[in-house]
């Protein structure tokens, strides 16, 4: 990219970064975008701790028989995955990194709208994180992510207790976020900006935050239920007093099922932006893919039985959960055609941030669609707990809102640091992501199709070259992680200044100077325009930025 | 800024008007209604009754303690959107419930 | 603590900022309802599939308390909604006298409540190899105990928890951190402990009252 409207770009010599440093300036910060750092060590922090027990699952699997690890270990090594993988770095990732970064600025404010909430919520969520960490260090639990009860309230070993505990607290921090990210949004937007000029960043931020709201408290009493029946020795879901470990499920599905969505509506949001940035047009069906958001947050409330179709939950409730089911397509379907529509056309050019972008809808198209096929009552019979639902979620998690996160870190990075970062090396490990990432997950699908079961440490030898591939994959997956964490580090000792506004995007955000003041805005802006408004061919505009 | 206060008997008979129907919903749970109203609904009229009781009791401290009357208009909007993911939870839950075999349900009978 | 009684930096006007403080509280107030909503409807549930064992269970509990502590809990309510009044119209004395009454109010619920506990303890009422039920369907009417407990505690740990708070406000009020424009925290404080009472409003008749008419 080469559109630099500024003549002669030089940091600022005031900045949020530029403040005092010492250890209460950050640990004590009510800037919404010190919080987002804060947020962004602790979430690569627990990506690393969940990354190194992917490497141990797919060390085990490499070989059909258990030989690097016993099953229980196994059983442990997953489940904490799954509990940090989801809990600790998905949930939080893109809202309370980016969003805490952004939200304000998009919508011309000076911070959120409780900014020692926001704090608060940090804090708590390191508390959690800090529970589960102590959980794994001291033999980790084997309930799965899940944790489904009568296991994990009476039969399983270890400290479940404590990092059920964890969770717990994690849960509210996600609902302290979710609670500053709703009133923000209905309270501090700048003169002018309505509801249908807001970056569509923004629209995913507010769907995920309902979700935050009426979801994680349902999960929340309910992993308090599961907790204090370990303690007690008895309690709500207790077979042997007539409860019912299916009511769990219910509980627990009401939240988890829309939690997918709150991993991947902000990463939709970072999508509409980069591809609107990057094709230089107005995302086409703007208030179409606003209100896909909002559709996918409410009809994820009403599919979370598609999880139990095999458990012993009535056949008619099945049939009705699978068929609402596939009416999640239509939200998701309209954003993917719409982001397609937008590159039509357009000026496109090639930067990481597309990639990213690029990469994201391929691969949430097949996460999606998959889907869709798992949430059929009958195919999903046939491969349910097998490695077909691995590759899928996976497909979702990974291909759609891990891309995304990454997108939008390599879209923001030289907002949020001043700094540009290497273009050789970013394009590079965007490229062995994606090849890693396929590699890794697509053998997936077919070992569950031919009946390959999940969460366990040994497979019969006709699934080994298929594994092989699998785990092949994942090493070059690792490396593709490991190379942005470098060139994005090396990438702050950079003498060259990023500038206001390297791609040339519009948003509020790239009318300040990299990295923003302190209180974001010298004089509070004032919006007249539509959002994405970038000059067409045909018009002979001045170009839209600073 | 102009300050709204409702006037201090407002106050007071909302709460003379709770306290009527505490009494009321004690006094109505010895009634079994099962005894006069035709089977098959009789079993859930007392039910019936207590949960509107109460329902009447919130609906009169959120609109006169909490002062939703004369809020702005989206305090509505997040109580009814909440009560509405809490109705999804039920239904939802509830049609499994109610269209499930029970021998799922309850699979061991101690004692 | 600065920021009582005047406009936080982030604000444009008082108007805004209370705005804000309101719908946060009132968001905050939604999650708790999702979050009591998973033991209501594990009550639904559980009461519609053994309805003898929750009749006779709910015929334990002792019905004079239950309808003291509603009158109580209402009564707090009621002090604490004219707390906010007071504040709204800047009376500071006033305030402050209504937050003490509705923390004494609060303290008399919990004592209550904790009569009650004890009483549930001495009669073996406490769900686990101890518990002893002399009325048909013992092993399920445990279930009933500990969704008694299950929400009751959780009621009376944010009564605990709003004490708390009242305590902190009451010392606030006192020091004349509140004026007719910013008395969001008196408000926000109110709707916690309204919605508080609203729970108990639900819990009287489902734990205490419904099984009442079986004895008629």
């Amino acid at each position: 990219m080469t559109s630099q409207h500024e003549s002669a770009p030089a940091l600022p010599e005031k900045h949020y970064l530029s403040g005092a440093w010492s250890p209460q300036d950050w640990l004590l910060t009510k800037d919404h975008k010190r919080i987002g750092i804060l947020y962004l060590v602790g979430i690569s922090i627990f990506f690393a701790l969940g990354g190194l027990m992917a490497v141990l699952i797919r060390m085990e699997l490499a070989t059909p028989s258990g030989d690097l690890m016993p099953a229980d270990v196994y059983n442990r090594v997953f489940t904490m995955h799954g509990v940090l993988m989801v809990f600790f770095f998905l949930i939080p990732s893109i809202p309370a990194v980016l969003g805490n970064f952004l939200l304000p600025i998009m919508i011309g404010a000076k911070d959120l709208a409780f900014p020692k909430i926001n704090l608060l919520s940090w804090y708590i969520y390191m508390i959690g994180g800090a529970m589960t960490f102590y959980g794994l260090l001291v033999g980790g639990i084997d309930t799965g992510w899940t944790f489904y009860t009568p296991l994990s309230s009476g039969y399983a070993t270890g400290p479940v207790l404590t990092v059920a505990v964890g969770v717990f607290i994690a849960g509210f921090s996600s609902i302290l976020t979710g609670l500053n990210f709703i009133v923000t949004i209905h309270r501090m937007r700048a003169p002018g900006l309505t509801w249908f000029r807001l970056p569509l960043f923004v629209w995913g931020h507010y769907a995920t935050s309902i979700i935050q709201i009426l979801g994680t408290p349902v999960v929340a009493i309910t992993i308090l239920l599961v907790g204090a029946e370990r303690l007690f020795h008895i309690g709500v879901f207790d077979p042997k007093i007539g409860g019912d470990p299916i009511l769990f499920q219910h509980l627990f599905w009401f939240y988890s099922h829309p939690a997918v969505y709150i991993m991947i509506l902000p990463s939709m949001g970072v999508v509409s932006e980069i591809i609107a940035a990057f094709s230089r047009k107005k995302v086409f069906g703007y208030k179409f893919v606003a209100f896909a958001s909002i559709g996918i947050a409410v009809l994820g409330f009403l599919v979370w039985g598609h999880h139990m179709f095999t458990s012993g939950q009535s056949l008619y409730a099945g049939a009705v959960f699978s068929f609402i089911t596939m009416l999640v397509a239509v939200p998701s379907a309209i954003k993917v055609f719409n982001w397609t529509a937008t590159l039509y056309k357009g000026a496109i050019a090639w930067d990481t941030p597309l990639l990213y972008a690029l990469g994201f809808i391929g691969l949430f198209t097949i996460g999606g669609l998959t889907g869709v096929m798992l949430g059929t009552l009958g195919f999903d019979l046939h491969v349910h707990d097998t490695y077909f639902v691995v590759a899928h979620f996976h497909y979702v998690m990974v291909g759609g809102a891990i891309l995304g996160f990454l997108g939008g870190l390599h879209y923001w990075w030289p907002k949020i640091t001043g700094k540009l970062y290497n273009e050789f090396w970013s394009k590079i490990s965007a490229g062995i992501i994606f090849i890693g990432f396929n590699l890794t997950f697509f053998p997936q699908f077919i070992l569950g199709y031919l009946g390959m079961p999940r969460r366990y440490h040994s497979y019969p030898e006709e699934f080994q070259v298929l594994n092989i591939l699998s785990s092949a994959g994942a090493s070059i997956l690792g490396i593709g992680f490991v190379i942005p964490v470098i060139y994005l580090l090396a990438s702050l000792a950079n003498k060259r200044y990023a500038g206001n506004n390297p791609w040339g995007a519009v948003g509020l955000e790239w009318q300040i100077p990299s990295p923003p003041p302190t209180e974001n805005f010298e004089t509070p802006p004032v919006v007249t325009d539509e959002p994405y408004t970038y000059p067409q061919p045909d018009e002979k505009e001045a170009p839209v930025g600073v | 800024m102009s300050v709204h206060v409702a006037p201090l008997k407002t106050y007071i008979y909302v709460f003379l008007a709770l306290m009527f129907f505490t009494v009321l919903t004690v006094g109505v749970a010895f009634v079994n209604f099962a005894h006069h109203a035709p089977k098959g609904i009789g079993n859930v009229l007392n039910d019936a009754v207590a949960m509107s009781i109460a329902l009447t009791k919130a609906v009169l401290v959120v609109a006169f303690f909490m002062h939703v009357k004369g809020s702005t208009k989206i305090t509505p909007v997040v109580i009814w959107g909440t009560l509405i993911f809490m109705v999804i939870l039920f239904v939802f839950t509830g049609a499994d419930y109610l269209t499930r075999p029970m021998t799922t349900f309850v699979p061991v009978m101690s004692q | 603590m600065s920021e009582n009684s005047t406009l936080a930096h982030h604000f444009d006007s008082y108007a805004q900022q209370k705005e804000s403080a309101s719908l946060g509280m009132w968001v905050f107030i939604s999650q708790e309802i999702m979050f009591f909503g998973g033991l209501f409807l594990a009550y639904t549930i559980y009461r519609w599939r053994f309805p003898e064992a929750f009749a006779y269970s709910s015929n334990e509990l002792d019905i004079g308390l239950g309808l003291f502590n509603t009158i109580v809990l209402i009564g707090s309510s009621l002090t604490m909604a004219l707390a906010v009044r007071n504040a709204a119209l800047g009376e500071k004395n006033g305030t402050v006298r209504n937050l003490i009454l509705t923390m004494l109010l609060g303290s008399v619920f919990l004592v209550v409540k904790g009569f009650e506990y004890a009483h549930k303890w001495q009669h073996h009422l406490i769900p686990g190899p101890n518990f002893q039920f002399s009325g048909p369907d013992p092993v399920h009417a445990q279930l009933f105990f500990v969704l008694y407990f299950s929400m009751t505690g959780l009621h009376a740990l944010h009564m605990i928890v709003g004490l708390g708070i009242l305590a902190w406000l009451t010392a606030q009020a006192a020091k004349g951190r509140f004026t007719p424009e910013n008395h969001n925290y008196v408000e926000g404080v109110g709707l916690y402990w309204h919605f508080v009472d609203i729970i108990w409003i639900f819990l009287f008749p489902l734990l205490y009252l419904f099984g009442r008419h079986h004895l008629t």
